[in-house]
């Protein structure tokens, strides 16, 4: 087990800068997502901590060592592959040997380490295969197998799930995680799949165009993104652009910009968030997740109620999404399916609540209203 | 400032092919340049004067004749080539597959041996033309072939493939809901086939046609032995040397390689450009069924005639080999069959020594070209570095140039001491020929090799690497492996082509190396028929095993290997 440290690294293929200004610290044994669009830089971020590229700038530290220019075959780390790069030409047996017969370890000893990461795998019964007669979700574990049986430091995966279908995937997710608290092994796990991270997650790095946005837990990563794009990215969120009017000591009044007649909202001024937000930066947002929206009947105490009327309604099973049309903005309200049918419909009047807890204040970076 | 290790390993990698590219590619071209340019004990143009504006006209006369071959060689191979892949592929009779894998049978004889096959079959006393004169009692034989005529159809014979095979291909690869559009859209079949089908082969046939017409240029056996009077340039570099004009054969080499490389150029841009060829889903060649009984019999029995007359060659040349020299002198027919050739073949030492040549040195060449291929193939297709396009350029060359240019290049590179033969002379060594061998096969071997690495994804080397491997093992274990069975069915190819190679051999062999091909060429000119088909049939059959052995144990198909 070992811990990862990546200090000031940036990653230039000629011209492009496919990875900058990245600073993360995993710990031993945390399970840590790599999550971001495509092209992001996620890939080329594993393919440093692997050896496969050297970094234009910086270091890479594992367990305070530093590895940034160790060649990758002596980094000891298991790396599975997206396409799980099985070598073709050997068996079930021989892929899972390979590591150690490079390693050069005995043979009884060898025999015995491959049968049972096999059997760790389930996949003990198909050791004479030739990988080429497996299903994909069994290629996979042979991948797992093979990067397991080395007992690496550090355990990377690069979208292992992303070549199989919507039920296998369920069932690798939870296959994987077992295998990495079996091994109690430092993970890291690339995807471009918001589920997929904040549940498998101890931490998440969220990238967008070579950039780390956010570290966080899953819950700190949904419920306290850094910024507009965090937001967005992961789950539905309504971002709604703002500019402030008053600051207090526990209260701040933000208004809404683009709208005729002033619409006002108060968010809780949390420490160490909204402060320096406030002097940097006037490009500001109010954003807040479609379930943590109230719907009313009639107009209630409190902060930010405002009157509205039902845009649309969609029906998804358990939950219905309505677009509440507050002035001229939309706001996207997700509700559970516990009320009778057609208790929403369009053209209903209704009053919305935005609960100030739920609000929080974040930087604009994407450019331009969202 | 070496960067890291991976960086040292490609120059350590490319440092090698590229001397020996360098050495044996560009310096002899550079040599046979520098030759040509030598008038008189002074450098000038003059040489070329000669060839263009020289009274007798002969070189340019050699010249327009080999460019008008070549066209009529592309015609006539396109009017066979192309209609039997259409019928091929779209059309399901009988016997289909069969006549189909049979199609590409004249790949499976060696140049030589086929045009030694068809002068015997339809030459001047050949068997065809004189079993029709006593079936009809004539009094002369009706046709024979010779000159002009006699290249052309051997041309057709070898050359079809081409056309067959790219069109195939193309064929195969184009959706059939394309045309069930056209037809939906309410054209005629007509229309379909000009408007849709045909636009669609256009870029398999261009290839094929410049291939076609670069081989044609190149080609030798068949002007060699047919030609007459008649003057080609490939031939004409030959003579030249033979009477010692060095200059002018040099001037002549130069020309030829010019033509070939400006039409080697052509093709890479040709192939390189965009053009609307477009990935579908779940394309399947459709055939449809021949319906009508009569059609379907014609196309059977044409099928069957035509597959005759693909392997009358080699029953020729079986045949042949089977008289014994000395009992078929003025008979129009042999009368006695027997297997005394191979006897003598196998133990007349003088007679076994040609064969033994061959194969040694076919060995010695193919396993430089497996060596060589496998590295530069791995550096060309897996490593990044600058000036990747020259050493692509410079390792196709050697398929551009004719066998006799290349055969020249290395006489004037090294009928003197040089570096690259580390002081040595070799032209009149038994060295020349591999040398010679291994240079005609480079582009053959790393293309099939480079064929194999570019489906083998990067990923895989990674993951032995990030298990622990370092790269020399990885290399062994796992890379090697899995591209061997692709790199071993160019490689046998490049070794039967190697053993019956002929146009180098016939520049550069010496008494005491000289092989199969040569022997051949001596065995006829004493009209000892029997022991020159003796030589072909020991040809044949090694093809024969190889392409056995390439589909069995590599599952190769012999249309791929080719
Ligand atoms: N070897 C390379 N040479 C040049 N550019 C590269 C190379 N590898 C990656 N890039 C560029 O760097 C950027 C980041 O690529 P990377 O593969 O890390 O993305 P990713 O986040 O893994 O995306 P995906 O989810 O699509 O796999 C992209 O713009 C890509 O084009
Ligand atoms: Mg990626």
């Amino acid at each position: 087990m070992a811990s990862i440290k990546i200090e000031n690294v940036q990653k230039a293929f000629g011209k492009t800068i496919a990875v900058d200004h990245l600073n993360l610290d995993i710990k031993e044994g945390e399970f840590f997502t790599f999550l971001g669009p495509s092209g992001c830089g996620k890939t080329t971020t594993l393919r440093m901590i692997a050896g496969f590229y050297y970094p234009t700038k910086g270091i890479v530290r594992f367990s305070g060592k530093d590895m940034t220019r160790v060649p990758p075959e002596k980094r000891n780390t298991g790396m599975v592959f997206q396409n799980y790069a099985l070598f073709p030409h050997m068996t079930v047996f021989e892929n899972v040997a390979f590591g150690l017969r490079v390693r050069k370890v005995s043979s009884s000893d060898l025999k015995r380490r491959v049968l049972d990461a096999l059997q760790k795998v389930r996949l003990e019964s198909y050791s004479d295969r030739q990988v080429s007669q497996l299903s994909g979700g069994q290629q996979q574990r042979v991948a797992l197998a093979r990067a397991l049986v080395i007992e690496p430091e550090i355990l990377l995966l690069d979208e292992p799930l992303s070549n199989l279908d919507a039920k296998l995937r369920d069932e690798m997710r939870v296959e994987i995680l077992r295998l990495q608290r079996d091994y109690k092994i430092t993970t890291i796990y690339v995807t471009h799949d918001q589920a997929e991270a904040l549940s498998m997650s101890d931490r998440i790095a969220v990238f967008n165009y070579g950039v780390c946005h956010q570290v966080g837990t899953p819950e700190e990563i949904y419920n306290q993104p850094a910024n507009d794009f965090v937001a967005s990215f992961i789950g539905e969120i309504n971002l709604l652009p703002v500019q402030v009017e008053n600051v207090q000591k526990e209260n701040l009044v933000v208004s809404l910009k683009n709208v005729e007649q002033p619409v006002r909202f108060h968010v809780q001024n949390k420490t160490g968030e909204g402060g320096p937000i406030l002097q940097t930066d006037n490009n500001l947002a109010i954003s807040i997740r479609p379930e943590a929206i109230r719907i009313l009947d009639v107009a209630e105490e409190g902060m930010n109620v405002f009157r509205g009327k039902i845009n649309s309604v969609q029906f998804f099973g358990s939950v219905v999404n309505v677009i509440v049309d507050v002035q001229s903005v939309s706001l996207r309200v997700d509700v559970f399916n516990t009320h009778e049918f057609g208790y929403f419909y369009q053209g209903k009047e209704v009053y919305v609540q935005l609960p100030e807890k739920q609000l929080r204040l974040i930087p604009v970076i994407s450019g331009g209203a969202p | 400032m070496i960067k890291n290790r991976d960086t040292r390993l490609t120059i350590w990698l490319l440092v090698p092919v590229v001397l020996v590219l360098v050495a044996y590619v560009l310096y002899p071209s550079l040599r046979t340049f520098i030759e040509s340019l030598q008038k008189d004990g002074a450098i000038s143009l003059g040489n070329y004067q000669d060839f263009f504006v020289q009274e007798s006209k002969t070189n340019l006369e050699a010249l327009w004749n080999s460019v008008y071959i070549s066209i009529l060689s592309v015609l006539v191979s396109a009017l066979i080539g192309i209609p039997l892949a259409f019928i091929f592929n779209r059309y399901d009779f009988p016997g289909r597959s069969f006549f189909s894998s049979a199609a590409i049978l004249p790949i499976v004889l060696p140049s030589l041996v086929g045009v030694m096959a068809f002068m015997f079959l339809y030459g001047e006393s050949g068997l065809i033309p004189n079993a029709i004169k006593d079936l009809f009692g004539l009094d002369k034989v009706p046709f024979k072939i010779g000159g002009i005529s006699g290249i052309l159809i051997v041309h057709a014979y070898t050359m079809y493939v081409y056309f067959y095979m790219t069109v195939s291909a193309a064929i195969n690869k184009i959706d059939p809901s394309l045309e069930e559009a056209a037809y939906n859209l309410g054209a005629n079949k007509f229309k379909v086939f000009w408007k849709v089908t045909f636009p669609l082969l256009t870029p398999a046939i261009v290839a094929a046609s410049l291939l076609v017409f670069m081989i044609s240029m190149a080609s030798f056996s068949a002007p060699f032995l047919l030609a007459g009077g008649y003057r080609v340039l490939s031939l004409q570099i030959y003579f030249s040397k033979i009477n010692g004009d060095m200059e002018i054969a040099a001037t002549q080499s130069v020309i030829l390689s010019i033509v070939s490389i400006s039409f080697l150029l052509f093709m890479r841009w040709y192939q390189n450009r965009k053009d609307y060829r477009m990935a579908s889903k779940g394309i399947g060649a459709h055939r449809s069924e021949v319906e009508n009984p009569f059609m379907k019999w014609v196309m059977v029995v044409t099928g069957i005639i035509g597959v005759i007359i693909l392997l009358l060659p080699h029953f020729t040349i079986l045949l042949l080999s089977l008289v014994p020299d000395g009992t078929w002198t003025f008979q129009t027919y042999p009368s006695v069959f027997n297997v005394e050739n191979y006897r003598l073949l196998f133990q007349d030492p003088n007679i076994f020594k040609p064969l033994r040549n061959s194969l040694l040195m076919a060995i010695i060449a193919t396993l430089a070209n497996l060596v060589f291929g496998v590295i530069a193939s791995y550096v060309l297709v897996k490593r990044k570095f600058v000036g990747k396009s020259f050493v692509d350029i410079l390792v196709m060359i050697p398929w551009a140039l004719p066998a006799t240019v290349i055969g020249m290049n290395l006489i004037f590179a090294f009928n003197e001491p040089s570096v690259f033969s580390f002081g040595q002379i070799l032209v009149g060594t038994f060295w020349i020929l591999p040398l010679a061998y291994f240079i005609r096969h480079i582009p053959l071997v790393v293309r099939s090799t480079n064929a194999v690495l570019e489906q083998l994804d990067d990923s895989i080397e990674e993951a032995a690497r990030n298990l622990g491997a370092k790269w020399f093992y990885t290399f062994r274990k796992v890379i090697l492996p899995i591209i061997m069975p692709g790199v071993l069915s160019g490689t046998l190819l490049a070794f039967i082509e190697s053993v019956g190679e002929f146009p180098t051999s016939v520049l550069l062999y010496t008494i005491s190396n000289r092989p199969i091909s040569i022997e051949i060429m001596n065995q006829l000119r004493m009209f000892n028929m029997g022991q020159a088909a003796a030589y072909g049939m020991i040809q044949i059959a090694l093809i024969v095993i190889v392409l056995f052995i390439s589909n069995k144990f590599f599952g190769i198909k012999a249309e791929k290997a080719l």
